[in-house]
């Protein structure tokens, strides 16, 4: 009875309620039942190849399954995969206190993160250590690729753009002017013509003999590039804060740095949260376009499997590609949670 | 009083926004102890000048000297002065993502390097002083205004400045909140405290104040003791402001 009453008052409440309750009926008729049948009930869970060729009803999840390594590790040896797996769990040991607002210790956290992570991640992944042969980046790929550039477009980015930003707002008209070039240059070339210069235009002005790695200078392409969206978004929490924050602030003797890092940052940053978040998934997607300048990141690895003439299936380039989907999807909605948690967290904190 | 130390003297400042001259050779000095009101009409200029005593407003001409330190644009001598000239502003500015003592120990902590537990000794101290200590784990946005209020002052008296500015204390105030502010300022200035005050509360210049200064379109019309000030003014502009505000 409880049921019929609530139905009454919330979907069938009057005509123009009930058309639009079996109109969404209706289309979820329509389109949930054929996406179950192809990625579950029709689809193909065992086998090769060959069962793929034969039954077409259905997504190929062999494929996937066939070329998980790829996906994940690209051409990584496979004898040194265990260093690809131990970077991914100091990663997530560090992350996850990171990310728990109770777990203590933050400052040592986050040195470990910023500081010395990335020196035992560039280690463990590129080699070239005693005892530690070492794997050019040419055969990184997959998962492996995706988070590597993301993690250092965001981890690069935001202290850049936090500078950036406030260099905008500077009263010293040199460092204002140059932060407004930087800031406008990256912000006015397409990404994909930074990975290009990057690429094929930079060895070009390099003397002869001198190069550095393909995947260094995209990861500095996108680190620059997103650093200078970064700004704008700071910027606009910056705007945000009252004058008599600052006149607060500077009243009692506090030094700009102080000021900014104690007074103004905390709630500026507060306040954009959304849009910070915004950029980093931006981030994490557009690294999909390092496969332009030949760096093979998830969703090229799934392209590239794709050409092998043993997976040439029917349903292959589909589930493939709703399998690299599936993924982005699971970290892009990761961060955009845990987005809506600390803005809660923090609202509920301070304000009446 | 005239026997004290000078702790701020302003020799004919001048201060220009673009083309508009806010300031017209002021000149004015305050000696330890002493209290200073200041009144005028809106746009006066009162606001800029008390600004001007630690540097949140540059003047253009003139010279402004506090506690024996010039106030130039060397940033140095800007951030002395800063830490012995207190400020309480018209819309308390209090910041919003700290408790109440952290907002009281934030300064003494990171300008004057004290110890934590020593500042926070210290900041509850002040924040008994201004009868609110029940309120220092709370945050700015669960008080009222009154009580607001009351916390920036105790966060200025924090860094024990030598000198207290208060930028309408008091003009943000539901009508029965001002008392409780007042009363807070009256017992600042028993204790001795040389402070300047812009505000429209004439109960409170009469009270408290060694002076009265009235300003006009940025010029210092009339500067008197507050029983001179109030029963016999003598400039015209006087005489209208008073008969407007009492």
């Amino acid at each position: 009875m409880q049921s019929v009453k609530w139905l009454r008052k919330n979907l069938f409440s009057d005509v123009w309620n009930s058309a639009l309750t079996l109109f969404a009926l209706w289309v979820i008729y329509i389109s949930v039942p054929p996406l179950l049948d192809w990625a579950i009930f029709k689809a193909v869970w065992e086998g090769n190849g060959n069962t793929c060729r034969e039954i077409t009803s259905g997504a190929c999840w062999p494929f996937v399954k066939a070329n998980l390594g790829q996906f994940i590790y690209g051409r990584y040896p496979e004898s040194e995969l265990w260093r690809v797996n131990l970077t991914f769990v100091l990663g997530v040991a560090g992350l996850i206190p990171m990310l728990m607002p109770s777990a203590p210790a933050k400052k040592w956290n986050l040195i470990y993160l910023v500081v010395a992570y990335p020196l035992i991640a560039i280690v463990l992944l590129a080699g070239d250590r005693p005892g530690l042969v070492g794997v050019d980046t040419s055969l990184w790929g997959g998962l492996l690729v995706t988070l590597v550039v993301a993690v250092t477009g965001i981890v690069v980015s935001l202290p850049l753009g936090i500078l950036l930003a406030l260099g905008r707002r500077s009263d010293m008209p040199a460092i204002r002017m140059l932060s407004i070039a930087f800031i406008e240059f990256w912000r006015g070339v397409p990404l994909v013509t930074v990975l290009f210069m990057a690429s094929v235009m930079l060895p070009l002005f390099l003397p002869e003999g001198v190069s550095f790695d393909n995947l260094l200078r995209c990861l500095i392409g996108v680190a620059l590039f997103s650093s200078a969206y970064m700004a704008e978004v700071v910027r606009g929490g910056l705007q945000a804060i009252p004058r008599g924050q600052y006149e607060a602030a500077r009243a009692v003797g506090m030094s700009y740095w102080q000021t900014m890092g104690l007074i103004i940052l905390p709630q500026a940053l507060r306040h954009v949260i959304p849009g910070i978040v915004n950029t980093f998934i931006g981030l994490f997607k557009d690294t999909t376009l390092v496969l332009i300048v030949g760096i093979f990141d998830l969703l090229g690895q799934v392209r590239a499997q794709l050409s092998d003439p043993n997976w040439a299936v029917p349903e292959g380039a589909t589930t493939g590609y709703v399998f690299a989907a599936l993924v982005f999807w699971v970290f892009c909605f990761g961060m955009s949670r845990y987005s809506v948690f600390m803005e809660r967290r923090l609202n509920t904190d301070h304000r009446n | 009083m005239s026997d004290t130390p000078l702790m701020i003297s302003i020799e004919h400042v001048h201060k220009w926004f673009d083309d508009f001259h806010v300031l017209k050779d002021i000149n004015l000095t305050v000696r330890e102890g002493e209290r200073i009101v200041i009144a005028g009409p809106s746009g006066s200029g009162k606001s800029t000048l008390i600004r001007c005593i630690n540097r949140l407003e540059a003047h253009q001409e003139g010279r402004i000297m506090v506690d024996g330190v010039e106030l130039t644009d060397d940033l140095k001598r800007i951030d002395a002065v800063r830490r012995e000239v207190g400020m309480v502003f018209q819309q308390f500015n209090l910041f919003p993502h700290m408790t109440v003592l952290e907002n009281c120990t934030l300064a003494p902590i990171w300008v004057r390097k004290m110890p934590q537990a020593e500042a926070e000794k210290l900041a509850m101290k002040f924040l008994e002083r201004v009868k609110i200590p029940e309120q220092a784990k709370k945050f700015p946005g669960q008080l009222s205004g009154g009580q607001q209020q009351r916390v920036a002052i105790a966060r200025a008296l924090c860094m024990q400045p030598k000198i207290m500015l208060f930028d309408e204390p008091t003009s943000a105030l539901d009508p029965e909140m001002i008392k409780e502010v007042l009363d807070v300022m009256v017992e600042l200035a028993q204790d001795g405290m040389t402070m300047v005050c812009v505000t429209h509360e004439m109960g409170f210049a009469r009270q408290v104040a060694n002076r009265v200064v009235f300003m006009d379109e940025g010029e210092i019309v009339e500067e008197a003791a507050p029983e001179i000030f109030f029963s016999t003014p003598k400039n015209e502009r006087t005489k209208a402001f008073l008969a407007q505000i009492l």
